[in-house]
């Protein structure tokens, strides 16, 4: 039978919880890479037991954590310990931790400045990964959304690092500014159907795409809207929370505007609202089903100064038309006294024939749903805050 | 012998329990100290000290012989007793946080 192994990552450790294909009994490990902030863990499409991790620390700076088992043994790729740093003929061996954006002349990229929260402009300066993605195709592969924002890939499996350096260079950077967790990259979506596209998301640039493997960018952000960006044909400056789309359909999207559901039908040429009925539209995740690209999830945040759900009730919404139309999802979730929040890495979908959906919560719990988000159970209810929730569906 | 006590994530990180010891060619400094610790321990690398700059990260302090050294130039020779191994060199990650 088939099973499902959910990923977390929270403020103090990763954890991972496995099913068989009924996702009725879980068993749970870790924590790993305990006391650290793990913001990301993802596995590879194309090897499921290719796991990569994002181990982060204020103190510490960033690690770059792999597992070739499935979670089971974990190292940080590159030189193990009491071996040479060199290669026989001199050349550094990789280090995995090391995220250096690129100023050489060849990029034509120089490192500019983007705005500071106080308007001023600000030096580029490295804080931490937020999301990795490693390709669909190779498990070797792996991209990397980073603080402050860009894009960098490895292609020895996690050994060393290499920034996209067109998209930080697109020319719109001093126009970027952080959002309040930081100007992060943090939503990376691989085209299924077209090796050459990739969609990112910044907080607080926008949503950009790239036709070329990476090499070039442009924004794609025409009818996004927000109060605080006066300018009607603004460019970039949006906080894009997340985005997501279903494989079958890579060309439609949908994103978590600051507020605002949004959809795009044409790769992000143009969005248009589709909040609809729900109670609010602030919020962090959003995701799709597997299996139905018209069924839609988020959960409803009351305001942008107030991150817990409206009414202390814990909401799912999902719109079974692509928008517009929302139903509350309530069944096994707390509906009284409830004021945690949703981050935007943590909401994810597995593949199964009843699309299984997950998400975790800043109080630590991480529900998870059978049978589309109509029934809900907590897994697991006293982790530390849940960052991001990553599902792999197993054969 | 230089003996360094690292804070407990980066004794996690190097897969080691008490105290490294390290031989360290003279003049022993911060610099030469933490050469020797990264060569031996890859894994640390960018941990205590930022990969290009290399100027210690900023949460990082470091101390020995009951003084704070963190704003000793790396090059600096550090006290006589870490440099022959009687006392030992405190990485120690400043205490803040939650």
């Amino acid at each position: 039978m088939s099973g499902v192994r959910v990923l977390v990552g929270t403020r103090k450790g990763a954890f991972i919880l496995t099913s068989d294909g009924k996702r009725e009994r879980w068993d749970v490990s870790g924590p790993h890479f305990a006391g650290w902030e793990i913001y990301h863990l993802k596995g590879s499409p194309f090897d499921p037991d290719r796991l990569y991790a994002s181990q982060t620390s204020g103190w510490f700076g960033q690690i770059i954590q792999r597992s070739d088992d499935g979670g089971k043994k974990w190292y940080q790729p590159g030189t193990p310990p009491g071996e040479p740093t060199t290669m026989p003929d001199g050349t550094p061996k990789g280090e995995s931790n090391k995220f250096s954006y690129d100023t050489s002349p060849e990029s034509g990229k120089p490192l500019t400045t983007h705005q500071w929260y106080d308007g001023t402009q600000h030096p580029w300066e490295f804080k931490r990964v937020w999301h990795l993605e490693p390709s669909l195709t190779d498990p070797d592969t792996v991209y990397a959304g980073v603080e402050d924002a860009a894009l960098f890939r490895s292609t020895d499996g996690g050994q060393a690092w290499q920034e996209l350096a067109g998209l930080r260079g697109h020319g719109s950077g001093p126009k970027w500014q952080p959002g309040a967790g930081g100007m992060c990259l943090h939503t990376i979506l691989l085209d299924p159907s077209n090796p050459e596209r990739i969609f990112i998301a910044i907080s607080a640039a926008g949503a950009f795409r790239s036709d070329d493997r990476g090499k070039t960018w442009r924004p794609v952000n025409r009818g996004l809207k927000s109060q605080y960006i006066p300018d009607p044909k603004a460019e970039v400056g949006f906080c894009v929370h997340h985005l997501a789309m279903n494989r079958s359909r890579p060309s439609v999207l949908f994103m978590q505007l600051h507020w605002d559901v949004m959809r795009s039908d044409d790769a992000g040429e143009s969005w248009r609202e589709v909040s609809g009925n729900l109670p609010t539209d602030f919020g962090f995740p959003i995701d799709v089903h597997a299996h139905e690209p018209n069924t839609v999830y988020v959960v409803p945040i009351k305001s942008d100064s107030e991150h817990y759900p409206p009414d202390g009730k814990l909401r799912v919404y999902r719109s079974r038309t692509g928008g517009d139309e929302w139903e509350a999802l309530t069944n096994g979730l707390p509906q009284r006294d409830c004021y945690v929040n949703v981050l935007r890495d943590a909401m994810a979908v597995d593949s199964l024939d009843s699309c299984g959906v997950y998400f975790g919560t800043t109080g630590g719990q991480v529900y998870a749903s059978a049978d589309a988000g109509d029934h809900w159970a907590p897994i697991v209810r006293d982790l530390p805050a849940v960052v991001s929730v990553e599902v792999q569906t197993l054969p | 012998m230089i003996r360094v006590i690292l804070p407990f994530h980066l004794r996690t990180l190097a897969h080691v329990e008490g105290e490294v010891q390290l031989e360290v060619e003279s003049p022993v400094t911060q610099r030469s100290v933490l050469n020797a610790l990264e060569a031996r321990y890859p894994m640390l690398c960018g941990t205590i000290r930022d990969h290009v700059t290399q100027q210690r990260r900023p949460f990082v302090r470091f101390f020995a012989c009951e003084e704070d050294l963190s704003h000793e130039l790396p090059d600096t020779p550090l006290p006589d007793a870490v440099a022959i191994g009687k006392e030992p060199f405190f990485v120690i990650g400043a205490i803040a946080g939650g």
